[in-house]
This record gives structure tokens, C-alpha cells and sequence, in this order.
């Protein structure tokens, strides 16, 4: 019973991980449309933001935060002076656009700090509590509590406030929402903004753990398109709930079912989408396009 | 003086020009309908004063030069375009498109009041307050997209078909609606209608789109009774 709760609250601070960085895409896939491939490889950049001022010297809460406004304002700039340029054309066109960005941020990621590990501090220390019979890390806590946390004021922001209601108008339809004032270019770098946000958050979590490398989230980009296609492009929660889920269910796959073990438990998600995309293409949580002809 | 001026205006989408010359004014708290079959320019004439399509020549708001200038710069100047399909936000309920509607207005409590007056307006709305506006009928989202406009308290509403799609009844109660709101608060209309007969009930004076250029324009009397409109938009 110990093993399984153990199991359980670190596959959920590892998708914690995957959570944030599928809210980033969903936020982005919202607003535009589009999937943005680039979402990991910012989030690599926030994380070495970070990491250079700590090396200069700077408290790592406030370097965090920090890059995480940095993170805001790259993501604004990104959409006003990159995306913009494909708003109106073909769609396919900019996600490789974004494809391309994920390159190019790699490489300058390596190009200034090297392919070499570099070690990220954690925010939470090292230590564990016991729990109903389980010892689990302060790290998973504290992660899976950040995530929970950031979801919580994101819900607060979309559902409360006038600039959360203007950024769902104009996901929904932009044109429209200009014809009633709506700032439409400026409401989508917020988009951006946010999501290099969360991005830079999930960078800074999972530093500590992977050790810094410019390809450190090309994993969880993967667990986190998981993620999104197993929540539903357009719910958050549903999100955040699907990336839980993965994270559990590979920690218990690959510890209780033995022909799967540690190696092949990248493939859980995978099959989960499968039968998800198979039984309800939507997503779990997601919503039915309808097409009213 | 006029409200709204457009002289010579000119748009093509891509290599097709669909607007070849289009003049017309608004008078301030006058009527004004822009009658012509379809493909005849009158959807693009609105969509070339919102800034939603290039367009060339003079328009002018309110003495103001508002040709090319974005659709959100448009809105704050005092004009609510009801777009063609009526663009209400889907995802949205109905108390969130209204307020998406007021976005530019600072009077909290004169918001309020004005939300009750579009549920006066269109009491049919009242029970789907809470509804998501892809959930409602044609009618009523025909209704929600004309009050979203009414929230922005425009000096000028921009009418797209109104009564496009809608059945006969309905479309009626639309635009007792439409003329309710102009006796009671002296909005300026731009009125794009392909149902002539509909035009009139709102309108005072009107112009006729032919390809892009106007064919004839006068008084609603004046029209009424030329035999032309009377055969191609009147039925007989």
C-alpha cells in the first residue's frame, strides 16, 4: 500500500509537469488555433534564464520570477512579431513555423549554455514526509501544489475577469470581436504571454530533477500533446486532469505490470490515446466540434 | 450634417473587385438601406467601413477619416457592426456576449440598465440568459448579436441581413425590435437588406447595389413606387 501511494503522488508531480506545459498549448491552441511545437523549447529558455541569474548570484525565487516575466514578454513578441506574419495564411504553414522555432530555440539554448547537464536548484528542499505508510519527496508535494495552484487562478482569470472574458471572445471568433472593440492583436500576445507563463513555471519544477539540457522538456512535449489530445483540446481541466492521469498510470504500469517496466512506459500514453481517439475523439472531456450545415 | 460618407469607395477580394465606386450617406439619426440581389456588394460596403476588407475612396465618420483603420479603432469611434452571420460568440452565454458587447464601457451601472433594456427589447432572451449562444435558435442568436451591438451604445449600428434565415414571423419581430430601438434611443442605421419590403418598414431613404456600383437611389417613397424595384425586390 506504501509503494502505491508513492507511485501515485509522484506520477502525479510528474504530471503536474506534463500539465502545465499541455495548459500552455491549450491556452495558445485557444487563441489561434494553432499547436505550438515551440511551447517546450521556450519553456528550456525561461528554464536557463533562470539558471543564468542564479549563477550571477540572484535568490532563485526571484530569478524564477523573474524569467517568468521575461518568459511573459518572449511570448508576447514571438506572436507580434513572428505569428502575426501567418495569421492569415494557411495554417499548416505556422505550425511548422513553430516547429522551426523549437529548432532554433534549442540551438541557441546550446549554442550559449553547451549541450552539457547543468544543475538547476530546486525550489523545495530535499527531504521526504511519511504519509498514511508512504514516504514521498517534498518535491512531488510541492509541484503537484504549484500546478494546483496555477490552475485554480487561471480558472479565477477566465471565468472572473474582463480580460479573461475578452481572451475567450477572441479565441472564439476574433473578427467578430473586434466589431465590438476588442484589441484583438494585443489580446493574442497576452495568449502568448500566458503561456510562455506556464512554460517557464513547468521549466523551473522540472530542472531540478532532469538537470538542464537544451532538449530537457522534448519528453514531456511529448507526454503533454498526450495529454491534450486525452483531455480535449478545449478544456483546461479536462487538460490538467488527462495529464494526472498519464503520469500515474505509466508510474504504475511500469512498476506493476512487468512486461511493460521502466523502458517501455513512454508507450502508456500512447496507447491510452489510441483507444481515447478511438472510443471518443473529442477527448475525454473535450467538446464535439459541431458544423452546422 | 452627415454622420457617415462614402464616396467612390472601392474593395476587391484577392484580383476580383467586388465594389466599384460605392457612394452613400448617413444622415446623423437617419435610416439607411442598402438594397441589391446577392454578390451585389452590399455584405462588403459594411465590411469596407469596419475595416475588414481593403478598400479604396473616402470614408468618413463623423468628419473623421476611417478608411482602413482596424475594425476594434471603428468600434471605439462609435460604430456596432452586426455582422453577416451575426458573429455571436458560441462558447460564450448569453449575459457574456452582452458584456463582451459593453468591453469599451467604463459605467458599470449604466451597463446593467442597458442589459435589462435588450432583454426588454427581446424578451425572448430573458430564460436563456445563462444559455451558451451556440444553443440558441437562429432568431434569438439573431437577437443576441444585435444586442451586443446595442451594449457598445453606438452613435451607429451597422445591420448585416437581419433577417436572413429566419422565418417569416420572426423576422418581423426583429425588426419591431430594430424600430423600437430607433424611436427610443435615435441610433443611426446602416441597413444591408435583401427583402426590400422588410428595408422599407425601417428605413427612409435607400440605395440599390448593381455589381459594385450604385444603380439607383432615392427616398423610400421614391422607390416604392418605381416600377424597376417594384418587379425585382417587392414581388410584383
Amino acid at each position: 500500500m506504501g509503494t502505491f501511494i508513492q507511485l501515485v503522488i509522484d506520477g502525479l508531480s510528474t504530471g503536474s509537469i506534463y500539465a502545465a506545459l499541455a495548459l500552455a498549448i491549450v491556452l495558445v491552441n485557444q487563441a489561434t488555433g494553432l499547436v505550438n511545437f515551440a511551447q517546450g523549447g521556450m519553456a528550456v529558455l525561461s528554464a536557463y534564464i533562470a539558471f543564468a541569474l542564479t549563477n550571477a548570484g540572484v535568490p532563485l525565487i526571484i530569478a524564477i520570477l523573474a524569467s517568468v516575466v521575461a518568459s511573459f514578454v518572449l511570448g508576447a513578441i514571438i506572436e507580434r512579431y513572428l505569428m502575426r506574419k501567418f495569421e492569415r495564411g494557411d495554417p499548416d504553414t505556422a505550425v511548422v513555423m513553430t516547429i522551426g522555432l523549437l529548432t532554433l530555440i534549442t540551438g541557441i539554448c546550446a549554442w550559449i549554455w553547451s549541450y552539457n547537464n547543468q544543475q538547476f536548484p530546486s525550489l523545495f528542499p530535499v527531504g521526504t514526509v511519511k504519509l498514511l505508510g508512504a514516504v514521498i519527496s517534498i518535491r512531488s508535494i510541492g509541484t503537484t501544489l504549484v500546478i494546483l495552484a496555477i490552475v485554480i487562478l487561471l480558472q479565477l482569470l477566465f471565468r472572473g475577469t474582463k480580460l479573461g472574458l475578452a481572451l475567450r471572445a477572441v479565441a472564439i471568433n476574433p473578427q467578430s470581436a473586434g466589431f465590438s472593440g476588442l484589441p484583438v492583436g494585443r489580446l493574442l500576445m497576452v495568449g502568448w504571454g500566458l503561456a510562455a507563463v506556464l512554460g517557464a513555471v513547468a521549466g523551473a519544477l522540472v530542472a531540478p530533477q532532469l538537470t538542464l539540457t537544451p532538449g530537457m522538456m522534448d519528453n514531456a512535449l511529448v507526454y503533454a500533446l498526450a495529454a491534450v489530445i486525452l483531455g480535449g483540446l478545449s478544456s483546461p481541466v479536462g487538460v490538467v486532469v488527462a495529464a494526472w492521469l498519464i503520469g500515474v498510470l505509466e508510474n504504475l504500469a511500469a512498476v506493476y505490470l512487468p512486461f511493460i517496466g521502466y523502458d517501455l512506459k513512454i508507450a502508456v500514453p500512447f496507447i491510452l490515446i489510441f483507444v481515447v481517439l478511438v472510443v471518443r475523439p473529442q477527448g475525454l472531456f473535450g467538446r464535439k466540434a459541431v458544423v452546422r450545415v | 450634417m452627415a454622420l457617415l460618407e462614402l464616396d467612390g469607395v472601392t474593395a476587391f477580394y484577392g484580383a476580383v473587385q467586388v465594389l466599384d465606386g460605392v457612394s452613400l450617406s448617413v444622415p446623423d439619426g437617419g435610416a439607411v438601406g442598402v438594397l441589391g440581389a446577392n454578390g451585389a456588394g452590399k455584405t462588403t460596403t459594411l465590411r469596407a467601413i469596419t475595416g475588414t476588407v481593403r478598400a479604396g475612396g473616402r470614408i468618413r465618420f463623423a468628419g473623421k477619416d476611417i478608411r482602413g483603420m482596424r475594425s476594434d479603432r471603428v468600434a471605439s469611434l462609435g460604430i456596432a457592426h452586426v455582422p453577416e452571420g451575426r458573429g455571436t460568440l458560441g462558447d460564450l452565454t448569453v449575459r457574456e456576449n452582452l458584456r463582451v458587447g459593453a468591453y469599451l464601457r467604463r459605467d458599470r451601472a449604466a451597463v446593467a440598465g442597458d442589459v435589462e433594456y435588450c432583454l426588454d427589447l427581446f424578451p425572448q432572451l430573458q430564460h436563456r440568459i445563462r444559455s451558451n449562444a451556440s444553443a440558441l435558435s437562429g432568431g434569438e442568436q439573431q437577437m443576441l448579436a444585435i444586442s451586443r451591438a446595442i451594449m457598445a451604445r453606438p452613435k451607429l449600428l451597422l445591420l448585416d441581413e437581419a433577417s436572413l434565415g429566419l422565418a417569416p414571423g420572426t423576422a418581423k419581430t426583429v425588426y419591431e425590435a430594430i424600430r423600437r430601438l430607433r424611436r427610443e434611443s435615435g441610433i443611426s442605421m446602416l441597413v444591408v437588406e435583401q427583402n426590400a419590403n422588410l428595408a422599407f418598414t425601417l428605413v427612409e431613404s435607400a440605395t440599390v447595389l448593381e455589381t459594385g456600383r450604385n444603380a439607383l437611389t432615392g427616398s423610400t417613397a421614391e422607390l416604392k413606387g418605381m416600377d424597376e424595384i417594384r418587379r425585382a425586390y417587392l414581388g410584383g
